[in-house]
């Protein structure tokens, strides 16, 4: 199981919102696809699959805030 | 970091999308390098990805009349206007070369535009909290950006002339009930907008050029 946790973003950057999951539950997904969209100040953040599979479970939800670190989901590595 | 600078001239909003996509998968896929693409866009309101649409204060019916179209984008920030009065630059630029640090990227982008105002002796200001720069109380340029693989896509307007400012009216600017103003409107006179771009691109370059 791949854990995705919210990325450092920048100096001063402790948290962010997240703003759209692209995939859902149970979905396939693969390396580098935009997973999960974060938003900070005026900026969009796109963060990529760190791996191939499936989208396991969905920890914080679009209009949640996730701190550097927070686990945001899980993936289960496979083809 | 590198750039190649591309003047696009008056262009619509799609079409400068969609170079700017172009851009970012040439960079995404090591085939092509960083760009500022600089333009003029015809009237267009655009929506961030957590746009309130209460915010564009026109009716559907006045917009038509207007010949302004709304077109729903996947940078941050609320409503924006863009016209042929404002420059508009995208930089496509490849953090991973120069610093994977957002905040630390509009801050330089708020920078360049206060340094462009400088060259003109007007003061460019931040206001605490927000992005974008002011002159006094209004708003002359906002910043929207989107970051995907570290690459940057979307960017800043500033208001050069004066005969845009009116269609402002048609929104709420970035969700704020501010006013907005344009480098015509600081100093009083024209503006030529060939000139404007000449010294934009030279305080990106002086900024982000190493």
């Amino acid at each position: 199981m791949t854990e995705v946790h919210l990325p450092e973003l920048g100096e001063g950057i402790t948290k962010a919102t997240v703003s759209y999951w692209f995939f859902q539950e149970g979905e396939k997904v693969n390396e580098k696809d935009d997973l999960v969209e974060l938003t900070t100040d005026k900026a969009t953040f796109n963060l990529p699959s760190p791996c191939k599979g499936t989208v396991i479970q969905i920890m914080l939800r679009e209009g949640d805030t996730a701190n550097v670190g927070d686990l945001l989901g899980t993936i289960e590595e496979g083809l | 970091m590198r750039f190649k600078v591309l003047d696009l001239g008056l262009v619509d909003f799609s079409k400068a999308l969609d170079l700017q996509q172009e851009t970012f998968e040439a960079i995404k896929e090591n085939t092509g390098q960083s760009a500022l693409l600089i333009c003029r866009h015809q009237p267009v309101i655009t929506l961030g990805s957590h746009a309130n649409r209460n915010n564009i204060l026109a009716t559907e019916e006045e917009l038509k009349q207007q010949g302004i179209p709304v077109i729903k984008t996947n940078r941050g920030g609320d409503v924006t206007y863009h016209g042929p009065g404002q420059i508009t630059v995208y930089p496509v630029f490849d953090l991973n070369s120069f610093k994977r640090d957002i905040h630390l990227f509009l801050r330089n982008l708020e920078q360049v535009v206060i340094d462009f105002l400088g060259d003109f002796a007007v003061k460019g200001e931040r206001i605490s909290g927000l992005t974008g720069v002011w002159v006094g109380e209004s708003k002359i340029s906002s910043i929207g950006i989107c970051i995907r693989h570290w690459i940057t896509y979307h960017g800043v307007s500033i208001n050069i002339k004066n005969n845009d400012l009116d269609n402002f009216k048609a929104i709420r600017p970035c969700g704020l009930d501010l006013p907005v103003t344009s480098l015509e409107a600081c100093l009083g006179k024209d503006v030529d907008i060939g000139e404007s771009k000449k010294v934009l691109i030279r305080k990106f370059e002086d900024r982000f050029l190493n």
